[in-house]
């Protein structure tokens, strides 16, 4: 494989790869992937934040390390090669979290072990990654993680901003708000509100986007 | 016996695989189109977690926990693998569900074919990995208790995928708005019957 055509790092081609799962493309409101990470892990901002960034560590590299290895992974045996790579890189990500960020980790308790079946991962992988350059994957992987992140971030910080009256530790609502008889949501903190939360983010999208509308 | 009846009733509706923990999502949502589908996909389901789970616990006790190696020799007593714990549980569900396919295409053919694709799927349904993950993080004390624990898990997640998929295939008649449709209104039935279950907290026998 000798350069004979080589596209630059940034190419159009390779800008779209990042820009269109964050918004049409997106791996939460369009392909219907990882959802359960998504809606467990919004009560508070941080841990979306920090779920965010595991997804992307482990996503990007992920999608590396298929793409590097495609063309030897014989297909019967793939779905066990690909579960082993996620698995490993999990391992890492989770050790991580829990020497340098061990509150979060305890928040997040499980859902880092499911960022394993979390299915955008697996998805990407089958759809992308088996069957692409290494370079491209890798930014499909960091534009599929971002679409995603930005899904969660959006829904705990409004779960957030209604439930506990702060984002990030900062009182946001102010204090008159209180003494006037404001009192914070509590069906907010709930887990159903994530579902409504996503529920209202997919209607608003595909409002403005009428070629996403399921018949 | 009592505590077991407690697990398996709580792992039902309490703490319900979809509405509480939103586990197993993306296979809840792709397959409830129709009723038939959902039921195969369900059973399966009950099917892997009553074997993975039991068996996940019995890797996790003599093999992975702090100092569960002592069976070796007490020189083998401070050695902590938790940190493995991911990749063996799913390399075991994973093969599992590769023995489980291949049973039930052997001894019943009928049941293959009903459950079809959805066997293989079933080693990346998060409900499965979570059920041996909560099982590990609560402690269960000995392995009926982890296997009463996955049953419930499984029936819970069975009875959650064939109810929406009932209302699914009855809402197709209703007037919902457009951009809610197909996706969107799923979230909102499903977030809707998780407020119905949180009825259900708090419920000891």
């Amino acid at each position: 494989m000798a350069a004979k055509e080589k596209e630059p790092l940034f190419s159009p081609k390779n800008i779209k790869l990042i820009t269109n799962p964050i918004n049409v493309d997106n791996p939460i409101t369009k392909q219907v992937l990882g959802i359960c990470s998504a809606l467990a892990v919004t009560v508070k901002v941080e841990p979306a934040f920090v779920m965010s960034i595991s997804v992307m560590a482990v996503l990007a590299f992920g999608n590396l390390i298929i793409s590097l290895m495609r063309n030897t992974i014989p297909s019967r045996i793939r779905i066990i090669v690909q579960l082993v790579v996620i698995a490993a890189l999990v391992i890492l990500v989770d050790q991580v979290l829990k020497a340098f960020a061990y509150d979060v980790s305890k928040q997040l308790s499980v859902f880092v072990g499911l960022i394993i079946t979390n299915c955008i991962i697996m998805g990407r992988f089958e759809a992308f990654s088996m069957a692409n350059k290494p370079w491209p994957s890798f930014l499909d992987g960091i534009g599929n993680a971002i679409g995603y992140g930005w899904i969660l971030v959006a829904v705990a910080f409004f779960r957030e901003l209604f439930g506990s009256g702060a984002v990030m530790g900062f009182k946001l609502i102010p204090q008159s708000f209180y003494d006037m008889g404001y009192v914070n949501n509590g069906l907010v903190i709930l887990p159903p509100m994530a579902l409504f939360a996503v529920a209202t983010i997919i209607w608003i999208q595909r409002s403005r986007n009428k070629d996403l509308i399921e018949d | 016996m009592q505590d077991l009846v407690n697990i398996f009733v709580k792992s039902i509706f309490v703490d319900n695989m979809v509405f509480a923990y939103f586990l197993g999502m993306c296979s809840y949502l792709a397959v409830s189109k129709t009723v038939k589908t959902s039921v195969g996909l369900g059973a399966a389901v009950i099917f892997v977690l009553i074997i993975t789970v039991p068996v996940d616990y019995l890797m996790n006790e003599y093999l992975l926990k702090p100092g569960a190696l002592v069976w070796m020799g007490k020189e083998y007593a401070s050695i902590d693998l938790s940190f493995l714990s991911f990749i063996m549980f799913i390399a075991i569900i994973a093969s599992m569900v590769q023995l489980v396919e291949m049973v039930v295409e052997k001894f019943s053919p009928t049941l293959y074919a009903s459950l079809g694709i959805f066997l293989p799927l079933i080693a990346v349904n998060c409900a499965i990995l979570g059920g041996s993950l909560f099982m590990q993080q609560r402690d269960y004390q000995s392995v009926a208790e982890a296997t009463a624990f996955g049953l419930g898990s499984g029936i819970g997640w069975f009875m959650a995928i064939v109810a929406i998929a009932a209302i699914r295939e009855k809402i197709r008649y209703s007037n919902v708005p457009a951009p809610l449709r197909g996706l969107g209104i799923t979230f909102v039935i499903t977030g809707i019957m998780g407020i119905a279950f949180m009825t259900f907290m708090g419920i000891k026998l």
